[in-house]
C-alpha cells in the first residue's frame, strides 16, 4: 500500500488482514492512535482518512491505499498546536489521555463541518467517541474553544 | 492556611500556586499523541502473549490439546495451567476476613474454570496476530457444570457450590456490631424496612490493561511494565509469586488510561507474563483485548442489603440493622471482602445514629470477582442511608431536607464518632447543603414540580446529603501500610526534581504536586519536575486509590521540602557568617535577618551543597530528603447533591433537567483538576444510575461482554452540572485537602434514584432498584397503572 501520513508517503507489503490502526502504530510507529475496543465504538483510534474522521480499528490498511491519513501527530504544525488541541489543554479537557487523540480527531472533524456549534450540537458530534473520565463537559468547553479560536 | 496547630506546616507557603485554577503540566505530551502507554513501548525482540479463556461459568478441563496451535510458524510456546501452576505462587487477597474459606486461585486454571474468561492456558508468539491465530487453533474440552449465579439461592442448602472443596459459597461473614442496636429499635416509634440491590458494574476503563517484562539474564532482574494503579504494591506482592527478591524487581507504571479501581490489583496476568519472560528469557507483552477486559478484569458493586430503619415520629432516626450479600464472584482478589465491610462503616452517613448493625455475607459464585470500583464500597453505603433517608420522608410525610436536618450533626460536634466507630475529622454538612439549595433555587425548583405534576408530567427533585472516607489511611488499618512517600531534591543547578510514591495516573499530580512545592519552596513551577510510576526512582510508595495521593502523597512532599529549608538555612548560616536561627527564609530567598540585599537563593546554595567546600563542619553535602506520612486518621469529605428529572410516561426514558452538586474536599490544590474529577465522577454515576449493569444469565454467560452491550455515558447523557464547593479543611494533614477522587461518584447515585422515585411517587412507587433504564421504569409505570 501507498498511503500518505501526516504528509509523509509511506509505501509498505502488508497483510490483507492488517488494519489501519496496526498500519499506523506498528509500520509507521505512530502511537498516538490509540486502540480501545476493535469494535469500532469507543472512538480511541479514530483518525482523519482523506478528511473525514474514520475509527481506523474498523478500516483495513489495504482499504486506505492512496488515501491522505492525519493522525494526532499530524495536528500541529511548525511546534504550534492545533486549536482543538489547544482547547483540551486550556480547558482541562483530558485525564487520563488515552480516548483524547480519538476525542480530538473528532472534534477536528466536527469544526471543519460545523465552525460554530452550540452544546448539543457538540454533543452529538462526540456521539462516537467514550470517555470514562472527565464526563465530557471539560471535553466541550474545549471543542467550544477551539471554535471560537478558529473564528478570531 | 487555617490547619489545626499540631499540623501547620512551618514554611509558609507563596506565590499563590496552591489553590489556583492551572493548566496541566502533563498534558502536551498527551495531546501530542507522544506519551508511552504500555502498549506504546518499543522493547526490541518482544514476544506477544494472549490467553485462552474459559467460554464456560463452571466446567471441569478434560483436555488441552496445543499440538496444532504448536506448529503455527511463530508460536514459541502455549502454557496449561500444568506447567505453569507449580512454577508460580497463587493470587492473593490482601484482606481477608478471620474465618473466611479461601480456594487456592492459581494463575491459570487447574481441573476447573470457575468463570467466563478464566485464563486456561497462554500462547506465546512473535506477533500478536499470529498469538491470535494459535488461540484458535488450541482445543479445551470442557465439561459444563451447573453454575452457581444467584448469590441468594448460592446460599440455600441445595445449591451447586462454586468451590466444591470449600464445601459452601459463603467466603466470609463479618459483623458490625455498632452501638445498643436491639435498645435503640425497641426505643422506636416505628420501623421501616428496603431492600436495596445494587447492581454489578464494569469499570471500562478505555485503556484496558496490559502488560511487559523484560528478563535482564546478566543482573537476575526483571523490569515490568504494567497498566496499574499501584506499581509499589505490585512489587510488594509479585516477587513471592515469581520467587525473584524484590530487590530484583522493578515496576513501572507509565501512562495509564483511566483505573477506577479495576486497576487497583495483582492480576494473574501480570504474574504470567513476568514467569514466560524470565522462563523464555525474553521480553513478553500481553495488551488486553476489551471483551477481556469486560470479562476478566474487577467488576464492582454487586450487593443485595435488607435494611430495617428505627425512627421517631418526628423524623429523627435512631438506628439501622442491615443484611448485606456481597456476591463476590470466583475469587477473592486484592480487596475483594474489604469492600463490604467499608459499606457498612460508612453505613451512618452524615447522620448522629446511635446504633448500626451490619452483617455482611461474602459469597462465592461463577462470575468474575468484584472488588474496587470508584467509591468501593461508599457509594453502596450513601446509596443506601440516602435512600432510606427518602423513605423515612415520604412514610411520616416529612419534607425529606428537613429530615436530613434533623439527623446532621453541628458542624461544632466534629470530630465525631460514628456509631460504626469511625471519627469524622470535620465537617459542615448544613452549609454544603444550603449552599447546594441556593445554587438549586430551591423554592422554584419546588414551585416547578408541583406546577409539572399538576400538569400530569412525572417530574421529580432528588437529594442526596453525602459523606465519604478518603486518604486511606492511617497504618493501623491498612493492609500494607497506609503512609505515603515523597522525596524532594534540589538539583545542583537549583532545579528542583520531585519524586512520589503515590502513583497518579490521570489525576494531574504531577501539576498539583508542581504547586505545592513550588510555593513551598518559592521556586517558578516551570523549574519543577515531579516523578512518579516507577519503583526505581520512586522507592517507596502506596500509590493512588481511595482518594488518598494529595491528602497523602502532598503531605509527603511538604514534610521533605520543611527538612531542606532546615539543611538549606545552616548552610546559608555558614556563608552569610550568621547563624541558622537568624537566617530568614522567604519567596525562595535565605537571607540574615532583615538583610534582603544579601540574600542567597536556591541555585547557589545547591551549588554550594553539592560542590562542597564550604560546608559548615558536621553538615553533610546534598540538597535532599524524602518523608514518609503517615496519617493520624482518615478524611472525610462531604457534600450535597440535587438532581431534578423528567420520566416519560410513555418510554421510561429519565431525563436529567437540572444536576446541582456542592463537594467538600477541604483545601483545593487546583480547582480546575476538582472540578474535573467531581465531573467524571458523576459522569459515571449517571451511567450507573441511568444505564450500566453487569448482567450474566442463568448459565453464567457474560452478557454485557463489549460497550455494544455494556453501555457508558456519552456526551449527550451527560447534562450540564452546576458546581459549588464549601471549604472545611481537614486537620488530618498539614495540606488540610480532603481528597476528591470518588466523591462525584458518591453524591450521584442517590441523588438521582431519589430524583426518578420522587418522580414516580405520584404513583405510589416507593422504590425501584438500579439502574433506572427505559424499560424497568417503563414497566415500573405499567404495573401501576401510569402509562397515558
Amino acid at each position: 500500500v501507498k498511503i500518505r501520513v501526516n504528509g509523509m508517503l509511506r509505501e509498505s507489503e502488508v497483510e490483507p488482514r492488517l488494519l489501519l490502526v496496526q498500519f499506523l502504530r506498528e509500520v509507521c510507529g505512530l502511537t498516538g492512535t490509540h486502540v480501545g475496543c476493535e469494535t469500532g465504538i469507543c472512538g480511541a483510534c479514530t483518525v482523519l482518512v482523506d478528511g473525514n474522521a474514520v475509527k481506523s480499528c474498523t478500516m483495513l490498511a489495504v482499504q486506505a491505499d492512496g488515501s491522505e491519513v492525519t493522525t494526532v501527530e499530524g495536528l500541529s504544525s511548525n511546534g504550534k498546536l492545533h486549536p482543538v488541541q489547544e482547547g483540551f489543554w486550556e480547558c482541562h479537557g483530558l485525564q487520563c489521555g488515552y480516548c483524547t487523540p480519538g476525542m480530538i480527531m473528532t472534534a477536528v472533524q466536527l469544526l471543519e463541518r460545523n465552525g460554530s456549534p452550540s452544546h448539543d450540537e457538540i454533543r452529538h458530534g462526540l456521539d462516537g467517541n467514550l470517555c470514562r473520565c472527565t464526563g465530557y463537559l471539560h471535553i466541550i468547553d474545549a471543542v467550544e474553544y477551539a471554535a471560537k479560536k478558529g473564528r478570531t | 492556611m487555617s490547619v489545626t496547630t499540631e499540623n501547620a506546616p512551618k514554611v509558609k507557603a507563596s506565590q499563590g500556586y496552591f489553590g489556583r485554577a492551572m493548566k496541566r503540566v502533563e498534558d502536551p505530551r498527551l495531546i501530542k499523541g507522544i506519551a508511552t502507554y504500555v502498549d506504546d513501548l518499543k522493547i526490541p525482540g518482544v514476544l506477544h502473549a494472549e490467553f485462552v479463556r474459559s467460554p464456560h461459568a463452571n466446567a471441569k478441563i478434560i483436555s488441552i490439546k496445543t499440538d496444532t496451535a504448536k506448529k503455527l510458524r511463530g508460536v514459541i510456546g502455549i502454557f496449561t495451567g500444568a506447567d505453569v501452576n507449580e512454577k508460580v505462587g497463587t493470587i492473593p487477597c490482601a484482606s481477608p476476613i478471620p474465618g473466611g474459606k479461601t480456594p487456592e486461585h492459581t494463575v491459570l486454571a487447574g481441573a476447573r474454570v470457575y468463570f467466563v474468561g478464566h485464563p486456561v492456558a497462554v500462547v506465546v508468539a512473535e506477533t500478536r496476530t499470529i498469538a491470535r491465530d494459535a488461540l484458535d487453533l488450541t482445543d479445551v474440552d470442557y465439561e459444563p457444570l451447573p453454575a452457581v449465579i444467584d448469590p441468594e439461592k448460592a446460599l440455600e442448602k441445595d445449591s451447586p457450590l462454586t468451590h466444591p472443596e470449600l464445601g459452601t459459597n459463603v467466603a466470609f461473614t463479618w459483623s458490625l456490631p455498632g452501638g445498643d442496636v436491639d435498645g435503640a429499635f425497641k426505643e422506636a416509634d416505628s420501623v421501616l424496612k428496603l431492600r436495596i440491590v445494587h447492581p454489578r458494574l464494569t469499570p471500562m476503563a478505555i485503556e484496558p490493561r496490559g502488560c511487559a517484562a523484560s528478563w535482564h539474564a546478566g543482573e537476575s532482574s526483571l523490569t515490568l511494565w504494567t497498566s496499574t494503579q499501584i506499581p509499589h504494591l505490585v512489587r510488594t506482592l509479585l516477587p513471592g509469586l515469581i520467587r525473584i527478591p524484590e530487590n530484583k524487581l522493578r515496576v513501572v507504571a507509565p501512562e495509564v488510561g483511566g483505573g477506577f479501581g479495576s486497576k487497583l490489583n495483582l492480576y494473574a496476568e501480570e504474574a504470567v507474563v513476568s514467569h514466560l519472560a524470565m522462563r523464555l528469557d525474553r521480553p513478553v507483552k500481553w495488551i488486553e483485548g476489551r471483551r477481556e477486559n469486560a470479562a476478566a478484569t474487577v467488576h464492582g458493586r454487586d450487593q443485595i442489603a435488607d435494611n430495617e430503619i428505627a425512627i421517631q415520629k418526628d423524623g429523627t432516626v435512631l438506628a439501622i440493622r442491615s443484611k448485606i450479600i456481597a456476591d463476590v464472584g470466583s475469587y477473592c482478589q486484592l480487596l475483594t471482602p474489604a469492600i463490604p465491610t467499608l459499606t457498612g462503616l460508612m453505613l451512618c452517613g452524615c447522620y448522629k445514629l446511635k446504633a448500626v448493625r451490619v452483617d455482611v455475607t461474602g459469597v462465592h459464585t461463577n462470575k468474575m470477582s468484584t472488588d474496587a470500583y470508584r467509591g468501593a464500597g461508599r457509594p453502596e453505603a450513601a446509596y443506601m442511608i440516602e435512600r432510606l433517608m427518602d423513605l423515612v420522608a415520604s412514610e411520616l410525610g416529612l419534607d425529606p431536607v428537613e429530615v436530613r436536618l434533623k439527623n446532621m450533626p453541628e458542624s461544632t460536634e466534629f470530630p465525631l464518632t460514628t456509631a460504626t466507630g469511625l471519627l469524622y475529622d470535620s465537617g459542615n454538612y448544613q452549609h454544603a447543603l444550603e449552599k447546594a439549595q441556593e445554587l438549586a433555587e430551591w423554592p422554584k425548583l419546588i414551585k416547578e414540580r408541583d406546577a409539572a405534576r399538576k400538569a400530569g408530567r412525572l417530574f421529580g427533585i432528588g437529594v442526596s446529603t453525602y459523606v465519604e472516607i478518603c486518604a486511606l489511611g492511617p497504618s493501623k488499618i491498612m493492609a500494607a501500610g497506609g503512609w505515603e512517600w515523597g522525596c524532594v531534591r534540589i538539583e545542583i543547578s537549583g532545579k528542583v526534581t520531585v519524586i512520589t510514591g503515590a502513583t497518579p495516573h490521570g489525576q494531574g499530580q504531577e501539576t498539583s504536586f508542581a504547586q505545592i512545592a513550588a510555593d513551598w519552596l518559592g521556586v517558578p513551577i516551570e523549574d519543577i519536575v515531579v516523578l512518579r510510576g516507577d519503583t526505581a526512582t520512586a522507592h517507596f510508595g502506596r500509590d493512588t486509590y481511595g482518594s488518598r495521593a494529595t491528602a497523602l502523597g502532598g503531605s509527603a512532599i511538604v514534610m521533605s521540602i520543611e527538612k531542606i529549608v532546615e539543611k538549606a538555612k545552616t548552610l546559608a548560616a555558614a556563608l552569610l557568617k550568621s547563624t541558622p536561627k537568624e537566617i530568614e527564609f522567604k519567596d525562595g530567598k535565605f537571607f540574615v535577618n532583615g538583610d534582603g540585599k544579601n540574600a542567597l537563593g536556591w541555585g547557589q546554595l545547591a551549588s554550594e551543597a553539592y560542590i562542597a567546600k564550604n560546608l559548615p563542619p558536621g553538615l553533610e553535602p546534598g540538597l535532599e530528603a524524602s518523608s514518609f506520612f503517615e496519617p493520624p486518621n482518615c478524611t472525610f469529605p462531604f457534600g450535597t447533591h440535587i438532581v431534578a428529572v423528567d420520566v416519560d410516561r410513555e418510554t421510561g426514558q429519565v431525563n436529567i433537567l437540572k444536576y446541582i452538586a456542592v463537594d467538600d474536599c477541604g483545601k483545593q490544590v487546583n480547582p480546575l483538576l476538582v472540578e474535573g474529577q467531581v465531573q467524571g465522577g458523576i459522569a459515571q454515576s449517571v451511567g450507573a444510575a441511568l444505564m450500566e449493569h453487569t448482567v450474566y444469565d442463568e448459565n453464567g454467560q457474560l452478557l454485557t461482554g463489549e460497550f455494544m452491550d455494556y453501555a457508558i455515558p456519552r456526551a449527550k447523557d451527560i447534562p450540564d452540572f452546576i458546581l459549588g464547593s464549601t471549604e472545611t479543611p481537614s486537620p488530618s494533614n498539614p495540606l488540610g485537602v480532603k481528597g476528591v477522587g470518588e466523591a462525584g461518584t458518591i453524591g450521584a447515585t442517590p441523588a438521582i434514584a431519589n430524583a426518578v422515585v420522587d418522580a414516580l411517587s405520584p404513583l405510589g412507587i416507593r422504590h425501584l432498584d438500579l439502574p433506572f433504564t427505559p424499560e424497568r421504569v417503563w414497566r415500573a409505570i405499567q404495573e401501576k397503572g401510569g402509562g397515558s
